[in-house]
């Protein structure tokens, strides 16, 4: 049984992991991310039209209007009126040296900080996705009452 | 403009309430999961949007103030029953053709093309495939009307896991590519995430929570601090649900925006436990509950 018939050769397809908690849109967004950083996808290539991403998972089509809107913000991706939604840029503007400063504030830092604290690596490693996901709720919360104010223009080609 | 909508809607069969004051605005362009234990009125529910069942009090318009059941909402509506009922001795091919009669506008095209998709025999006599298989056909034949509006009585029953997936996978695309509305029930609560964006509790023949996916989500939250502060919490914020371990307590609340006290852990739900807190408190649909309709009713879809 082939789902998909009629798709458009796209650079990419996406896989959805129900048991990880980041809302579905989300790990889209990381996805077409992950493989621009990766190289998987670079600036020209046409990403699966809605529909098709649609039908190969199962999802309701407003979560990757959702993800392709973000993505579009985003400056990563933009659509062609009547063509499709194609990569746009070289990369997210992080590029891993970038992070270098970052990661050795993590490994002269906060990880010894954490060992003399008593944490082990399992430890540190909850203790880090807990904040994360306090991050994330308090953005969420941020994002909405920002959006209560002030109504936010959407709209993306499908 | 509303998909559904239901004013104060009760519905008795002889001594029995199936439903009782429900009263819903959902948006159009929504997929909607209708979600309950067995004998909630799910399928009352579905019946009396479609105009299968006569209200005992109340109103049930759809896609805008057409009264369901009257002929303009029969030709709005399409309509699977639980189990896809077809009729069993006709031949696939017969089953369309049939079906193309009754209807003034049939795409025949677009039934063509999903047979041979799944590979379904046309000269076999729908009896003699099996449950998903019909399930699929009902749903090609409901589609093929072109409805504004797609509801679908535990359509999910009948079909393996692959074709659980590949069933909606068909289904979501054509809502991609038609834009119509879609309102199913079920008690796979597990699997509504990746579809619903919209959903509705139903608990003993009553509406206990109803709204856009998204925003339930961010209402409500996992909290989990101190078994001794869980009365406090109580007092100032609604709690859905909670249980107690030893020193530890977890609530399901709805904080709608306000921030935990600082000792409590912040944990967002999924779709799947949100459903489960209300089900396992049916009494909690007394909480500020689902807004009105008059204010529900200028949301557009996300």
């Amino acid at each position: 049984m082939t789902l998909v018939r009629d798709a458009t050769p796209s650079s990419i397809t996406f896989r959805l992991d129900n048991s990880s908690g980041v809302p579905p849109y989300l790990q889209i967004v990381h996805q077409v991310e992950h493989a621009l950083r990766l190289g998987y996808l670079r600036r020209g290539d046409q990403l699966p039209r809605v529909k098709d991403v649609v039908a190969s998972l199962a999802i309701n089509p407003n979560t990757v209007l959702k993800a392709y809107r973000q993505l579009e913000q985003k400056g990563l991706i933009g659509g062609r009126p009547g063509q499709g939604t194609f990569v746009e840029s070289d990369g997210p503007v992080a590029v891993l040296g970038d992070l270098s400063a970052l990661e050795k504030r993590l490994v002269t830092g906060w990880f010894p900080d954490a060992e003399a604290a008593g944490l082990d690596e399992e430890g540190m490693r909850a203790l880090f996705m807990s904040a994360m996901r306090s991050f994330h709720a308090r953005r969420e919360r941020a994002a909405r009452s920002r959006r209560t104010r002030a109504p936010v223009k959407r709209g993306i080609a499908g | 403009m509303n998909a559904v909508e239901t004013r104060a809607l009760s519905k008795r069969y002889r001594g029995t309430w199936a439903l009782r004051d429900c009263t819903l605005a959902v948006p159009s362009g929504h997929v909607v999961a209708l979600v309950g234990p067995n004998g909630a009125g799910k399928t009352t529910l579905l019946h009396c949007v479609v105009g299968l069942a006569r209200p005992t009090s109340g109103t049930v318009t759809v896609m805008d103030d057409m009264p369901a059941g009257s002929e303009q909402a029969l030709g709005a509506v399409s309509f699977v029953a639980q189990n896809a009922p077809l009729l069993s001795h006709l031949t696939v091919e017969a089953t369309i053709s049939f079906t193309a009669t009754l209807n003034d506008s049939f795409d025949t095209a677009l039934v063509e093309a999903r047979t041979e998709e799944l590979a379904l025999p046309l000269k076999r006599r729908v009896g003699r495939l099996s449950g998903g298989q019909q399930t699929q056909l009902a749903l090609s034949l409901a589609l093929a009307r072109r409805p504004a509006l797609l509801v679908l009585d535990e359509p999910l029953a009948p079909l393996d896991p692959l074709a659980r997936h590949d069933f909606m996978g068909y289904l979501m695309a054509q809502v991609a590519e038609q834009r119509f509305s879609v309102v199913f029930s079920s008690h796979v609560v597990s699997e509504l995430e990746r579809v619903a964006d919209y959903l509705i509790v139903l608990t003993e023949g009553r509406v206990q929570l109803a709204g856009g996916i998204d925003q339930l989500l961010e209402e409500h939250a996992h909290w989990s601090g101190p078994a001794e502060e869980l009365g406090a919490l109580e007092a100032s914020v609604p709690v859905v649900y909670s249980e107690v371990a030893g020193r530890l307590a977890r609530a399901v609340v709805r904080h709608a925006g306000t921030e935990p006290p600082w000792n409590w852990e912040d944990d967002p739900l999924d779709v799947e436990e949100l459903v489960l807190a209300y089900l396992r408190t049916p009494q909690a649909r007394a909480l500020p509950g689902p807004r009105s309709p008059a204010a529900v009713r200028h949301r557009g879809p996300e």
